[in-house]
């Protein structure tokens, strides 16, 4: 099947300054908001609601205030500036990259571009099966699956808004290092019989169509996705930063110390498990995980929680056996359990 | 009669797609037949990389992604024209 590829017919730059115009006005209303979150929140709760500074329900609903609609415009803004990104990406174009590329570097490729490259669960096997059978490597073809729905971009956006830039930094890193160690071993163990035999049946495909887009139409496709994604899990981050809240003003400091903290060493292979069978989408279960940390959780643990959550669910182990038999789904959430148990004993030394 | 299919296995953008193709196509007021595909060994046949994918007689116009209204009539009224 020939790639089809589609240009739409240039208009030339004038012809699209509307679109820029209202580009930059909504950038300029987005950083107005964006400035005035914490006074206003603070306004709000201590003058207009009358709550007293440093009480329990002050401080949980200051929290509340400020961070719901500060998590909600750093959605927005992010996605839409990752959707830009993500215009000039593709699976198609991730399979063309990666063709050719050996262990080892295929791996670290294929996690990099696990990041940016558009992905939802569901085409993991229509994914799976057209990288397996263009002659990527398994362990390779699995470091790009681990690494895209763990580095999730709702994930990374949420941690850089609720605890800065360093812990988002440090979660995009494991998550990386994760995803090749993981893909590496998983290719040394040569698992291709474990693969059902019907992939290797079929006919290598061409892929989607290919195309060329202009930059309002990047914008639409940017646009559009902050609309579908916002739309999704806004009131998880509702739900989520309110239990946050409650927890934060509410739950004496250190509540949790001995049974998440670090001296408990089983505390992180205990996280891990607990977070396999959970499925949350990472908007609801950020919130909660940062509250936790505050009252005496250690770093380590926490977020090994998260990556276990995000990252080994159970919808996509069920759309993964389509394809895989189960032994390596096995292999699979064991390497990666395992690579996230490392990485939270790493932290709790380390942090 | 235009012959209309959604490639997906039934996760919630492939709903969507669905839902969407209908509303767009009764709007429209166009004879179409729009068929769900979640079988993978059909899927493949079209060789997309990503669900959900939208086949209008025969030809992927799109694939990974959820397009919106207009695009989904501007493809719908191309087929048409040149059926």
């Amino acid at each position: 099947m020939a790639i089809q590829t589609t240009t739409t017919p240039r208009r030339g730059w004038r012809a699209d300054l509307p679109v820029y115009g209202k580009l930059a006005g909504i950038a300029l209303l987005w950083w107005a908001a964006y400035s005035v979150l914490l006074p206003v929140s603070q306004w709000l709760t201590y003058s207009v609601l009358g709550l007293p500074r440093g009480s329990q329900l002050g401080e949980s609903m200051a929290f509340f205030l400020y961070d719901v609609p500060k998590i909600l415009l750093l959605l927005s803004g992010m996605i839409f500036l990752i959707g830009i990104v993500r215009t000039f990406f593709s699976p198609e174009r991730t399979r063309a990259l990666l063709g050719g590329k050996r262990q080892g570097i295929g791996n670290v490729l294929a996690a990099m571009l696990g990041i940016v490259t558009p992905f939802c669960s569901c085409s993991a096997v229509p994914l799976f099966i057209g990288f397996v059978e263009s002659g990527i490597p398994l362990g390779v073809t699995f470091s790009f699956l681990i690494a895209a729905p763990i580095i999730n971009e709702v994930a990374v956006i949420m941690l850089y808004g609720l605890f800065g830039w360093r812990v988002a930094a440090l979660y995009i890193g494991t998550g990386l290092v994760i995803a090749i160690f993981a893909g590496i071993v998983i290719g040394r163990f040569h698992l291709e019989r474990y693969v059902e035999d019907f992939v290797w049946q079929l006919q290598m495909g061409a892929g989607g169509p290919q195309e060329n887009l202009t930059w309002p139409e990047r914008i639409g496709r940017a646009s559009d996705s902050v609309k579908e994604i916002v739309g999704k899990v806004w009131p998880y981050v509702i739900i989520g930063i309110a239990v946050g809240a409650v927890i934060h003003g509410f739950v004496p400091e250190s509540a949790l110390a001995n049974i998440m903290g670090k001296q408990a060493w089983w505390s992180v292979p205990a996280a891990v498990l607990l977070g396999i069978p959970l499925y949350s989408n990472a908007a609801g279960v950020i919130p909660i995980v940062g509250a936790l940390i505050e009252k005496g959780a250690s770093l380590g643990t926490a977020l090994a929680f998260m990556m276990a959550v995000v990252g080994l669910s159970l919808p996509e182990m069920i759309i993964l056996r389509r394809v895989l038999k189960p032994q390596l789904i096995a292999v699979f959430i064991g390497v990666v359990a395992l690579a996230i148990i490392f990485t939270g004993y790493l932290f709790n030394l380390v942090m | 009669m235009l012959n209309i299919k959604v490639l997906g296995s039934g996760c919630s953008n492939c709903q969507r797609l669905e839902a969407q193709v209908k509303k767009v196509v009764a709007a429209q007021g166009l004879g179409a037949q729009i068929e769900k595909v979640t079988d993978y060994g059909e899927i493949m046949k079209y060789a997309i990389l990503a669900t959900p994918g939208l086949v209008i007689d025969g030809k992927l116009v799109a694939a990974g992604r959820v397009p919106n209204d207009k695009e989904i009539a501007g493809w719908l009224l191309q087929a048409g024209g040149s059926a």
